[in-house]
């Protein structure tokens, strides 16, 4: 239990160091030792997204990750999509097309759409769903999600085309 | 341009996309301490010794309370059935044993390991019929010496009925006389829970001055306010509650739990601020459910299709304490007695204390499964006498003006409206013929679709259960033309504060972005019955019109005289003071309201309101207007059913809402789609597994939430009746999208198949058991085993 390990690793951009129990979790570092609160507990067994992160490109739930497993990657939470063109498009339809009630799914969901339209810059709407088929949302029926991701995708376009 | 009916994103959207927003489970207080709860591991047992000498050693923990450390613990819930800590003995594998405050949530959990506890089992009572039984255990034994009167918490009962209704109106024997065709079938509905994204969680903290301040997710803070106080032995004045946002409610924060009273004891014992968080597992395992139904029908006809009677039994399985879950008749009876014209109906229940999970309130609140029911045998009754179900159901539909039997009073009806259309729009009735001849053409095809209809109608302006149903409202205008909303009625996530915002905007002539809404600390905002029965955007919203009508009136009879002109010929639009009819731009807002401010008689606008609906309280017959408006919707579903496997694929959902007036289309759609898919998962995938008292799938790997891959198309119509009494004609909508969608499954599985399967959920194992004959019928609701006055 009182066994630490001294770990680094880029944190939405920034290098930093955390000195963490071995057996804490990355959802737990980063909400308690980092502070970032974006990322969220729903399970703690990687059944429902709640706490998806980006880790070196690609999303996964950081309640199933050791802290200690972050040493030397570059860890991207919701707090980083403010930076991230794909992140803020998403951010933007989502609140626009409705895919926001209670919210708590919202950060897991918004992390993995960004993951999908960086691999995919045109989704319909079965990539979209495909995509999130790991984050449980108990408000919205993911039909407002799905909107969203596809509104994002076709925003990002326009961007790109002026 | 008005704000009406458009599309409003909601305005705590963009925090939260960004993960800005902060739950409770996000605040940290200095000095914070934090805490765990040991359950029981066993169903129903004496605790014949807890000790706690190895937690309490444990470095950085601060306190280890049991029910031996709080004599003056007072029984909490609807029934006042239970202590927060249990005393003596244990009655389901919830109950809380011990509770421990510790530097963190590990060392906390680390010290419930080091607690022992030695039990003597006793019998374990997990079926409702054997529970009502002469010579059953008793779940709560009368406890000798306690005072007459006192309640179950205390006194313990002498039976396992925790509650009972009995309803009728006209004479059910007459109705059955007058029948041509009478059908009768028992239906059995499942334990299901709400599985909010964020799991449960209480923050508690006494001031130097001994005033509690609870961060809590309730639903209804001015209702828990006065309970804590209640509980505490403290002048409620002295208790704060600030509600940050909740991650998901539907019904699950209507009731204390006795996490948060103990959270409260902790805080107490330590002096420091106490943080309770559960684990999803203890969510799982220690939240309220649905209320499982076991539930008898029968109903009658004429050939020519017009309603003869109805009657009811049903059987609720109570668990071992009482929460919202017991009073769910209260809204079946609705359904039962007044979804459709029916002469004679009564309806006899009761709750049975068992060793089993106890039941609370859930979107819907009994009004699924009494419609489950209901709509079959719509479906059955107009099979038997060769009519079309929608013509069977627009021939009993309640029209504008209908006194029902149980004295609910229609003022505005579109529900013929709402079957019309949702069955044009998916084509209803010409599929309905077509799948029926599909399966009798060719019987042995693995796939076959079916369509299926069904309708409801749910409380749509309050529902006058407390002393008051109202809400009020606290309106600021600052110096600058901002608009402070303080109201109420909380937020949990259905849009509500967007929805006030936009009424009162919408009366004030301002943008939605003029306005701040402050809707979460009980020290601040004016009363409210809480977020229940879909009443906040009825109840709350009519009193934040009310505020905005009194500023308004006041800002132009301040212009007035300034610009020679009466106050009615003046209006506000555009954030100015503007001539009615010319639309000439007298003033600015803001520099009107400086002006008021800012001389000899200095003022500012500031309003209040307080709404109360104009609805009844029942009589003791369960009678009355208790509804300001009621909501209509019929929803249409279509399935495809592999019967090789079971699986059943919900391909399109078609509704139409009687929702009175469209406020916010955005968030209205947001509403419907979620309470379908919420309706989805209640009909083929959800089902809390309760086996011999014990919850058998505790996560969302072996509890099936429906993912995004699995929803249907859904296509959503809106029904505006303008309701007289609504704000802008508007009618609560909460609730309703969940509530037909088990029943119009059970419909269109039985077109696909020619199969009725009374039971849910319709998981792959039961439809193909049903489809082989080997589904085993469930037993009619023993009228003997109903106590004397609910069989007579």
């Amino acid at each position: 239990m009182s066994l630490e390990i001294e770990i680094g690793f880029t944190l939405n951009g920034v290098a930093r160091r955390a000195k963490v129990p071995v057996g804490m979790s990355a959802l737990t570092m980063l909400r308690e030792v980092c502070g970032l609160t974006g990322t969220k507990y729903g399970c703690g067994e990687g059944e429902c997204g709640a706490c998806t992160i980006r880790v070196d490109g690609k999303t996964l739930a950081s309640c199933l990750m050791f802290a200690a497993d972050c040493d030397g990657r570059a860890i991207v939470t919701i707090e980083g999509m403010a930076g991230d063109p794909r992140g803020q498009a998403l951010q933007r339809a989502f609140v626009e097309h409705g895919a926001v009630q209670c919210g708590f799914c919202t950060p897991g969901m918004v992390m993995q759409a960004a993951e999908l339209l960086a691999r995919d810059a045109h989704p319909d709407a079965a990539a979209a769903k495909r995509a999130i088929e790991g984050n449980l949302c108990r408000c919205t029926g993911y039909q407002k999600i799905v909107d969203g991701i596809c509104a994002a995708a076709q925003a990002l376009d326009k961007e790109h085309a002026r | 341009m008005t704000l009406i009916g458009q599309r409003i994103p909601k305005i705590d959207a963009p925090e939260k996309a960004a993960g800005k927003t902060r739950y409770v489970h996000d605040i940290d207080l200095p000095g914070q301490l934090h805490a765990a709860i040991l359950r029981s591991a066993r169903v129903h047992a004496r605790l014949v010794r807890i000790d706690a000498t190895r937690a309490r050693a444990l470095p950085g923990v601060h306190a280890v309370i049991t029910a031996a450390d709080v004599p003056d613990q007072r029984p909490i819930g609807v029934a006042k059935d239970h202590l927060p800590l249990k005393r003596d003995r244990v009655r389901s594998t919830r109950d809380e044993i011990a509770a421990v405050a510790a530097e963190s949530e590990a060392i906390a959990r680390e010290a419930l390991a080091l607690i022992e506890v030695e039990y003597e089992d006793l019998p374990v009572l997990t079926d409702a019929v054997a529970a009502l039984e002469p010579g059953a255990p008793l779940v709560h034994p009368p406890i000798a010496g306690s005072k007459a009167g006192a309640p179950v918490g205390v006194a313990g009962k002498s039976d396992n009925i925790a509650m009972r209704f009995d309803y009728g109106h006209g004479d059910v024997a007459q109705g059955e006389a007058d029948s041509d065709v009478v059908v009768e079938d028992t239906f059995a509905l499942h334990y299901v829970t709400h599985c909010c994204m964020g799991v449960s969680g209480v923050i508690a903290e006494f001031d130097a001055k001994g005033n509690l301040l609870l961060y809590s997710n309730t639903q209804v803070p001015f209702l828990h306010k006065r309970e804590f106080a209640e509980y505490l032995g403290m002048d409620p004045g002295r208790v704060r509650i600030i509600q940050p946002p909740i991650g998901g409610g539907f019904g699950s924060k209507l009731d204390i739990y006795p996490f948060e009273v103990i959270a409260v004891f902790l805080a107490r014992a330590t002096g420091r601020p106490v943080k309770l968080v559960f684990t999803r597992e203890e969510e799982f395992l220690a939240s309220p459910t649905r209320q499982p139904v076991h539930l008898t029908l029968r109903s009658g006809c004429t050939k020519d299709g017009r309603l003869t009677f109805r009657s009811v039994r049903t059987i609720h399985d109570n668990g071992a304490y009482t929460s919202w879950g017991a009073t769910t008749p209260f809204v079946m009876m609705q359904t039962f007695s007044s979804l459709y014209r029916v002469p004679h109906c009564d309806y006899h229940t009761v709750a049975v204390y068992t060793h089993n999970p106890y039941a609370g309130s859930f979107r819907g609140y009994g009004n699924l499964q009494a419609t489950f029911a209901i709509e079959q045998h719509m479906d059955q009754m107009a099979e038997a006498i060769g009519m079309d179900p929608l013509e069977f159901r627009l021939k009993n539909a309640q029209e504008v003006g209908e006194v029902t039997g149980q004295g609910m009073v229609f003022r505005s009806c579109g529900f013929k409206e709402c079957l019309t259309l949702a069955a044009e729009r998916s084509g209803y009735t010409a599929k309905r013929r077509a799948y029926a001849a599909d399966r009798e053409h060719d019987r042995d095809a693995r796939f076959k679709r079916g369509i299926g209809i069904a309708a409801m109608l749910h409380v749509g302006g309050g529902a006058k259960i407390y002393p008051s149903d109202g809400c009020g409202t606290i309106l600021k205008l600052d110096d600058f033309g901002h608009v402070t909303l303080i109201t109420g009625a909380s937020e949990i996530g259905q849009g509500s504060e967007t929805v006030l915002a936009q009424l009162v905007c919408e009366e004030l002539g301002l943008p939605i972005s003029a306005v701040t809404v402050v809707n979460n600390d009980t020290d601040i905002t004016p009363w409210d019955v809480g977020v229940h029965a879909s009443r906040t955007t009825f109840i709350a919203g009519n009193s934040a019109l009310g505020a905005a009508r009194k500023a308004k009136a006041k800002i132009l009879a301040a212009a007035a005289p300034r610009f020679d002109a009466q106050a009615d010929d003046l209006d506000l639009s555009g954030g100015c003071v503007v001539r009615k009819g010319s639309g000439e731009r007298l003033t600015d807002l803001p520099r009107l309201l400086r002006s008021l401010h800012f001389n000899d008689r200095a003022e500012l606008v500031m309003t209040t309101f307080y709404y109360e609906p104009p609805s009844v309280h029942q009589d003791k017959g369960y009678k009355g207007d208790v509804s300001a408006a009621y909501a209509w919707a019929a929803q249409v579903v279509e399935v495809e059913v592999d019967t090789a496997t079971g699986i059943v694929r919900m391909l399109q959902v078609t509704g139409a809402h009687d929702v009175g007036r469209v406020l916010n289309r955005l968030g209205l759609e947001g509403q419907i789609e979620g309470g379908i898919v919420m309706g989805q998962g209640y009909a083929l995938t959800e089902n809390l597994d309760v086996v011999d008292g014990r919850i058998r799938n505790p996560n969302f790997r072996d509890y099936k939430l429906v993912t995004a891959p699995e929803i249907p198309a859904m296509d959503i119509s809106f029904i505006e009746t303008m309701d007289g009494e609504g704000p802008q004609g508007a009618k609560g909508v909460g609730e309703a999208p969940a509530i037909c969608i088990a029943a119009a499954t059970a419909n269109a599985i039985a077109n696909a198949t020619g199969v009725r399967i009374t039971s849910l959920p319709f998981t792959p194992e039961r439809v193909y058991r049903a489809l082989r004959g080997a589904l085993p019928p469930t037993q009619p609701v023993p009228l003997a085993a109903l106590p004397e006055k609910a069989a007579a």
